[in-house]
């Protein structure tokens, strides 16, 4: 009799039909990988045995019982634990109270705080989970925090494990930390059921690998049985190739950094700048790759990039000119094109026309606006089709709504307004986050024909194999500091996760490279 | 100079103080709850006004004090219950459902108020909560007076500051109301109701407000009238803000306000020759601003304050 097992499970959310008869198993020390790309159903499904949503139809045995749908303490009590993508911790409470939330009856006059410690230093000894129950939760790293949402798991005794992305926010080394974790627990005769879309990972640490692919599961392997370039064919359902980067010799410099500060506006947080002497040189047919763990720096660094913001110390020149006041406008007129982090909030105004944000950068100018005040819709519209025609956008038409674009169309909508006046840098921040693999294959290749045109692009990812199929040179970003530039091919992405992780940064940027400022022969390689 | 000095050094306003505090201590007490679950509760100004016309009315029907006081706080839960029922369950927005229920609950008051005494002028009377002095601790000089010769809903306010701190921080099920104003997700996933620990803190919160209403009609004074909670439910809103969510120092906050409001009325009459007595009735207000300004820019509200939560949801 199977540990658990999932019995034609159908979840629809609309007219989209999220899990469609889905059925599996696993039993002890089993390790499933659910692979897929977004959208495919994966965390829908795992919510559903969780008990934060109802299937449709189907059910699901925990040693052969019937789990009532919907309900998360009944899952709870049955064994199951989840370790949410976005963490489900209250960040102004402590460790502690994270963990004891609901582990007592509610209407008890006072908690045992003391025995709960105890058996929490003990789980944490046993399972090798290091972590102080009085830090509060925002004080905590990513990987910490990770740490105290297994626990949390593990407090409550489950013997399944659900890991929603657990890499997604860690670096590789905390990753493989958290690898070694998740094999002692299986020894232990846990089993685990691991979301990803990210290859290696599910090869490294699991044992059978379930694909899906549009809510439906279309392949079942025993991970010995399997490799790379098969999975990713089940998992998109046809051969994408990522395109790869040709040699190219850049030219002179676009944007140029010199030793730019930029604190908080607030009165309090003027202590640790956001960004902290950063140098920087991006040039001609050149790809520069930012990595770093989130919350580093990239978000001011793409704030000053895109005219949001200018420096409190230090100068930002663009195309030779230094940059002296904050206006999005005028920066954008200056040949910047910006592919910001979150399209949906910073990209495009979701209810409104997809004529209207297409020509959203350009209001004043002819043809869009007539002396600079009345817009010429018909214009507009002709831009809007030829554009539409020329980025391949699906939509309905220049007037449907944005927001009923797919991810990857939106992002081409984007595409299209930010690079089609082929600006001389692009600022690229995230610019494939939860697109599928079609969409990232697109992208991709704009930003590359970009770069032979002779634009100058940075970008931001956190994503290092992205980094490292696609930018000339890369630079790490920690706590505001950025590294010198390094060769794509000549640095490893374990040497980067360490600087991610602040290791070796002291002396790489002390190192206070001399060719900063200097073209870098021949930066780029091919794969 | 001297006379303020003589002032705060007098047991009457000190007396004075802890009577003025006394409903805000209630309402900010009540609305702390609320907002702790991560629920804005401003239908507090009705449900204050609600809990002064129902407490009062009880007894005027010949009701007890005591059961006025809780029939006070069920009417004050029951408006809870409606303003959770639209901003819990349902998701609206907070603001506005708080205002339509202050508007709703303070004209309802006087509705009833007139329907239930159409031919009353002067506004009638009932026998209210006289002053217990404690034994031995009311014959402490000046404290003895100022302290312990209250009425016993002032006894009980003050009691209620540590046992609202109590439960919420000591309690299985004040941590599950904090967590739920700081990220209801967390509570969920502990195979916990959010909406019904919301619904729960939201409920026994008005009923404060409401016991904080009623101890205007049926303790400060003895009559019902017209506009009589006189802002002191913003007031409360405001203290929660100044204390950054703790009880505790909603109970320095409310002491602020009530001992300048105290002062104002004493400076008044040894200074009202010179200054027109409307710029002292002005300085607890604005004093409060000015407190207001520097603590709130330190305060750390709860994270999910403002934010509905819905079961089942994608995100």
């Amino acid at each position: 009799m199977a540990l658990l097992a999932f019995h034609n499970i159908t979840k629809s959310f609309g007219p989209l039909v999220a899990n469609d008869d889905i059925s599996l198993s696993l039993e002890k020390g089993d390790v499933i990988a659910l692979l897929g790309e977004n959208g495919a159903g994966k965390t829908t499904l795992m919510n559903i045995l969780y008990g934060h949503y109802t299937a449709d139809t189907g059910h699901i045995e925990v040693d052969g019982k019937q789990l009532p749908s919907g309900q998360t303490d009944a899952a709870i009590k049955a064994g199951i634990g989840m370790v949410h993508q976005h963490f489900t911790l209250a960040e102004n409470l402590t460790v502690l109270e994270n963990i004891m939330l609901g582990t007592e009856s509610l209407w008890s006059l006072s908690q045992k705080q003391s025995a709960a410690k105890a058996k929490l230093a003990k789980m944490s000894e046993d399972y090798g989970l290091k972590i102080n129950p009085d830090a509060r939760v925002a004080d905590l790293s990513v990987g910490e925090r990770q740490r105290v949402e297994i626990l949390k798991a593990l407090y409550r005794d489950a013997r399944v494990l659900i890991l929603d992305e657990p890499t997604a926010v860690l670096t590789p080394q905390e990753a493989d930390s958290l690898f070694k974790t998740l094999k002692s627990l299986t020894g232990q005769g846990f089993a685990i059921i691991f979301i990803s879309h990210k290859l290696h990972e599910i090869l490294q640490i699991s044992t059978r690998v379930e694909v899906l692919r549009r809510g439906k599961i279309v392949g079942s392997v025993a991970t010995k049985d399997a490799d790379r370039a098969m999975l990713a064919e089940m998992m998109v359902g046809r051969k994408v190739e990522r395109p790869s980067l040709e040699a190219m010799e850049c030219g002179k410099p676009v944007v140029r950094l010199n030793n730019v500060t930029l604190r908080d506006a607030g009165r309090k947080a003027s202590k640790v700048p956001k960004l902290d002497q950063v140098n920087l040189t991006i040039h001609q047919h050149e790809i520069i790759g930012i990595a770093g763990v989130a919350g580093n720096g990239q978000s001011a660094l793409a704030d000053l990039l895109s005219g949001l913001t200018i420096p409190n110390q230090g100068t930002f020149e663009l195309l030779d000119v230094p940059v002296t006041q904050a206006s999005p406008s005028n920066i954008v007129h200056r040949g910047v094109g910006r592919i910001p982090e979150d399209r949906h909030s910073s990209g495009v105004v979701g209810e409104m026309a997809l004529w209207e944000n297409l020509i959203s950068e350009d209001l004043r100018n002819a043809p869009v606006s007539k002396a600079g005040i009345i817009i010429d819709r018909k214009a507009c519209v002709e831009r809007t089709n030829a554009l539409i025609e020329k980025f391949d956008i699906r939509c309905e038409g220049p007037d449907a709504e944005t927001k009923l674009l797919s991810g990857g169309n939106m992002q081409k909508l984007i595409l299209a307004r930010a690079l089609a006046p082929e600006p001389a840098f692009i600022l690229a921040n995230q610019p494939v986050r939860g697109l599928d693999e079609g969409a990232i294959a697109y992208v991709h290749e704009q930003l590359l024909a970009a770069r032979k045109r002779g634009a100058g692009i940075l970008l931001i990812s956190e994503d290092l194999d992205e980094l490292f199929s696609l930018c000339d040179r890369i630079c790490v970003m920690y706590h505001g500091k950025l590294t010198q530039p390094f060769d794509a091919k000549s640095v490893s992405t374990s040497q980067v996760g360490l600087m991610m992780a602040g290791q070796t940064m002291g002396q790489t940027f002390d190192q206070a490279p001399d060719n900063l400022n200097a073209p870098v022969k021949e930066p780029s390689h091919a794969d | 100079m001297m006379d303020i000095l003589d002032i705060l050094i007098s047991a009457g306003f000190w007396a004075a103080t802890f009577r003025i505090v006394s409903p805000l201590i209630f309402g900010t007490l009540g609305e702390l709850i609320c907002e702790r679950a991560g629920v804005l509760n401003l239908g507090i100004e009705g449900i204050m006004t609600m809990g002064a016309m129902s407490g009062w009315m009880w007894v005027y029907m010949g009701g007890d004090l005591w059961t006025g006081v809780m029939f006070a706080a069920f009417i004050g839960a029951m408006f809870g219950l409606l303003h959770s029922g639209f901003t819990v369950y349902l998701g609206l927005s907070q603001h506005v459902t708080g205002i339509g229920i202050t508007l709703f609950a303070s004209s309802l008051s006087y509705y009833i108020y007139r329907m239930l005494l159409p031919d009353a002028t002067t506004p009638p009377k009932i026998d209210p909560f006289h002053p217990y002095p404690v034994p031995f601790l009311s014959d402490i000089p000046i404290i003895g007076e100022a302290l312990f010769t209250q009425t016993p809903l002032t006894y009980l306010a003050l009691i209620l500051v540590p046992m609202v701190w109590y439960v919420l921080y000591k309690t299985p099920v004040g941590l599950a109301v904090r967590m739920a104003g700081e990220n209801p997700m967390a509570v969920e996933a502990q195979g916990i109701n959010v909406l019904s620990i919301r619904t729960g803190a939201v409920m026994v919160g008005s009923a404060f407000m409401a016991v904080g209403g009623a101890f205007i009609t049926m303790s400060a004074f003895d009559a019902f009238f017209f506009g009589m909670i006189n802002g002191r439910g913003w007031i409360c809103v405001a203290l929660v803000i100044f204390a950054s969510w703790r009880p505790g120092k909603a109970l320095i906050g409310a002491l602020l306000f009530a001992g300048l409001d105290a002062l104002q009325v004493r400076v008044q009459q040894t200074a009202g020759a010179v200054i027109p007595y409307q710029f002292f009735l002005m300085m607890p207000y604005v004093l409060s601003i000015v407190a207001m300004v520097i603590m709130a820019r330190k305060a750390s509200y709860p994270k999910a304050l403002l934010t509905p939560f819905r079961r089942g949801e994608r995100t």
